[in-house]
């Protein structure tokens, strides 16, 4: 059965796999490249680093026909630490990253995304695609009209090239035909080759040249824990984009410990940290990629080319990248988000906003997600809060004042909850009726003691009824008994 | 872990009852039915035919243009989504007739209340789905996929036959109601489980059963072939029995030709998988040469 799942993955669909690897090569050289340049890197790290991932998950990795490699998501994150301390540690980081996330994945990390709402990773996309348009930004500042020209060219061709044709892939298009043009016309414009080395031999080998103590532990680490947070966001987002997509399942912590072994292996070959792409990934679905077969070719393709075609890369000019990744961010945006702006609540579109806002602004996904999951969560809270509420009568023969108390009691609803008694009311008795309440948390019953105290001074005898039902769900344990019978027993019937 | 006493004794109803027809488009279709019937008139046990919808991995790709724009996730979603929606309508409605023609032969047959039943997924999925409520799995050698080619078994078959644990009658040519079952027993723990199931059901009171051992050494066998022919015996069983030498799937094939055995009872994958590996699994051999339908019991 596992021998047969696993041939399924790799086999079956080999005509679709072997085209859409090919396309998807062709479109992983530019971002590899251009990835390189953000981190401020030469070209050959980002590409040996989009080889060896890309083929490395393809045999370890959890989600056959989604697409990893060097990402500008985790280039962003490596660029002080490139200027400050140069590539060698930026490799270390790399092994770093690869091992954070190995632990992760044997920890069962993964399954922390449930608390990731749906927002937040809307926000996630968004504030992704931002991301990479920004980062073309310097390839258009302080340059001649050629470079626009060229870039809207670029752009033009990449999206209208399909109507005519739908069988070549239109960024390889755009490459080919921009590079002839700018060698034909002798340009003096910026090309690949002037970013720095291209790969001149097959990837071998190498330990990270650093030294081997806690200083350099202490330099990398601050690196590598975001590395490792992000990469493995990305990655489960994606998977879950490309579960949606083909509608099957994955294995989310075995994708988890195959991203920790893909940067093991990239970072032993001179390659930077990376992750599962969404653009790439939504490539390759489109042109029939789904088996395990396609990352690999795509890897394995795209360093052939570069291997052996290193002196026409070199003159790719940067203008035809630039659209290139034009495009895989304009491809990445979730349009659907702004369209539904008006529909969706205003805490659903803050927690998206705020998302893309906090990642924009420091250039680190994983303080944006943090920021969303946190929003997300206080709203939640805020909304449960508002299923409080209390009601009493006045009973004249006993002098007594009975409250009934309804719905969920915790950090949130304390406060409202004792406000809702009226201690100025003389009364001799005063009988709390909490079984239709909920306590979730100590401070419910501290507010609770809080109550009765304050009746007591005002001389009222209180009597506080159906405590043990109401604080059953403050057990830690109370989340594992999920079976419905247990459920009903404590919070049915109210 | 207080629910499995409820699950079990609701099962327990139900389990092992059923005899269970896998139907696809293939050619050994309307066999596969015809052994169903049989099994289930001569076990009483109620009829259901079983479609699985396999999800065909096949992809039809127009666009190889590499280019995403606007919305393109939601887009390729959407198109997606048709596409799958249009096949797996059109293969529910092909499911739908097939298994309507199998009910109403079935109730020619004159069986009570047959039952269909349609599920996503492939075979072996919604077969381990129904497994305890099976008392036997019938199905055809190869599927409508693989039609035309005899010399390979389908494709699932050994994943199916390893995975689920009844006993399933593998049909690989039109019916004809068996008249002398060939029991293949070497004392291994499937063969014995066999030999139990042919003392015990129904389905061999009236069928000569043939006894057939194969060895490198015929003397030392002989003990061993006689106990258990004394325990068919005991169960009122008409028995034959013969020690056979030679390439074990060959010498039972040669047999099998020879006495017109029409029906093959056997232990499945009993070996370790390493030895299988390494000499090819018997019950694979069985499957390919036999030209008669196989029990086969884990």
């Amino acid at each position: 059965m596992l021998l047969t799942q696993k041939k399924a993955d790799w086999f079956g669909n080999i005509r679709g796999d072997f085209l859409a690897g090919l396309v998807v090569a062709l479109a992983l050289i530019p971002e590899a490249i251009a990835f390189s340049v953000i981190a401020g890197v030469d070209p050959k790290v980002g590409l040996y680093a989009s080889f060896c991932i890309a083929v490395v998950i393809s045999i370890v990795g959890g989600r056959p026909g989604m697409i990893s490699a060097a990402t500008g998501a985790m280039a962003l994150l490596m660029v002080t630490l490139v200027k400050e301390h140069g590539l060698q540690y930026l490799l270390a980081a790399t092994l770093m990253t690869g091992v954070l996330q190995l632990i992760a994945g044997y920890l069962r990390l993964g399954e922390l995304m449930r608390f990731v709402s749906r927002s937040v990773v809307t926000g996630f996309v968004n504030a992704l695609a931002i991301l990479i348009f920004l980062a073309q930004l310097p390839e258009l500042t302080d340059v001649t009209w050629v470079v626009y020209a060229m870039t809207a060219g670029g752009l033009g061709i990449i999206y209208l090239f399909p109507l005519i044709n739908k069988t070549l892939p239109s960024p390889l298009i755009c490459i080919l035909v921009l590079t002839a043009l700018a060698m034909v016309l002798g340009m003096d414009i910026r090309t690949v080759g002037d970013m720095g080395d291209l790969p001149d031999t097959l990837p071998i080998f190498l330990w990270p040249d650093v030294p081997l103590n806690l200083e350099t532990l202490f330099i990398i680490l601050p690196y590598a824990a975001p590395l490792a947070v992000v990469g493995l966001l990305e990655s489960l987002m994606t998977a879950t984009i490309v579960d949606d997509l083909t509608d099957t399942t994955s294995d989310k912590n075995r994708e988890c410990k195959g991203q920790g072994i893909a940067n093991i292996a990239s970072g032993l070959v001179g390659g930077m940290a990376g992750c599962a792409m969404i653009g790439q990934s939504v490539i390759n679905i489109k042109s029939g990629g789904r088996g395990r077969l396609s990352s690999f070719l795509a890897g394995l393709v795209l360093l052939i080319m570069v291997v052996f075609l290193s002196d026409w890369v070199a003159q790719i000019p940067m203008a035809a990248l630039v659209a290139v990744m034009i495009m895989v961010s304009i491809g990445t945006f979730n349009w659907a988000s702004i369209r539904d702006l008006k529909q969706y609540p205003l805490s659903t579109n803050l927690v998206m906003l705020v998302t893309v806002v906090v990642v924009v602004w420091t250039h680190n996904l994983a303080y944006g997600v943090f920021a969303g999951v946190l929003l997300a969560a206080l709203f939640f809270a805020n909304k449960i809060s508002h299923f409080m509420y209390v009601d009493s009568q006045y009973d004249e023969s006993l002098d007594q004042r009975s409250y009934h108390v309804h719905g969920q009691l915790f950090f949130n609803s304390a406060d409202k909850f004792s406000n809702a008694f009226d201690y100025k009311e003389a009364v001799s008795r005063v009988a709390i009726d909490v079984s239709r309440a909920h306590f979730w948390d100590i401070t419910a019953v501290a507010a609770l003691d809080k109550v009765v105290l304050k009746f007591r001074r005002e001389g009222t005898e209180v009597e506080v009824i159906g405590i043990n039902e109401a604080s059953e769900t403050i057990i830690d344990r109370f989340g594992q008994h999920d079976k419905p019978e247990d459920i009903d027993k404590v919070l049915g019937g109210h | 872990m207080n629910d499995t006493s409820s699950t079990e004794h609701q099962a327990s109803s139900t389990e092992r009852s059923w005899t269970i027809a896998c139907i696809d488009g293939s050619r050994f279709n309307s066999a596969v039915c015809d052994y169903a019937f049989w099994l289930s008139q001569r076990l009483n046990s109620p009829f259901k035919a079983l479609h699985a919808i396999e999800h065909s991995g096949a992809v039809a790709v127009t666009d190889l243009t590499g280019a995403i724009g606007l919305g393109a996730q939601e887009h390729l979603l959407a198109e997606l989504t048709d596409l799958e929606q249009q096949r797996n309508r059109l293969e529910i409605q092909k499911g739908r007739q097939m298994l309507d023609t199998v009910k109403q032969r079935a109730e020619l047959a004159g069986l009570p209340n047959p039952v269909t039943v349609q599920r996503h997924g492939t075979l072996i999925e919604s077969l381990v789905e129904l497994e305890t409520a099976a008392r036997v799995v019938v199905l055809g050698i190869r599927g409508e996929a693989h039609e035309a080619d005899n010399l390979h078994l389908g494709a699932h078959l050994e994943a199916l036959v390893r995975s689920i644990a009844r006993p399933i009658f593998v049909v690989n040519r039109e019916f004809s109601a068996p008249t002398a079952a060939m029991l293949a027993y070497d004392g291994s723990p499937g063969s014995i489980k066999a030999l139990e199931m042919v003392g015990s059901s129904p389905l061999f009171e009236h069928i000569p059963i043939h006894l057939v051992h194969v060895t490198k050494d015929p003397v030392a066998a002989e003990g061993l072939v006689q106990a258990a022919k004394l325990k068919l015996e005991q169960a009122n069983r008409q028995v034959f029995s013969e020690i056979l030498t030679g390439e074990p799937a060959e010498a039972l094939c040669q047999y099998q030709a020879r006495h017109g055995t029409d029906l093959t009872v056997m232990g499945a994958f009993s070996h370790n998988r390493l030895r299988e590996l390494v000499f090819g699994s018997f019950t694979m051999k069985m499957m390919l040469n036999s030209q008669q339908p196989l029990l086969l019991l884990r």
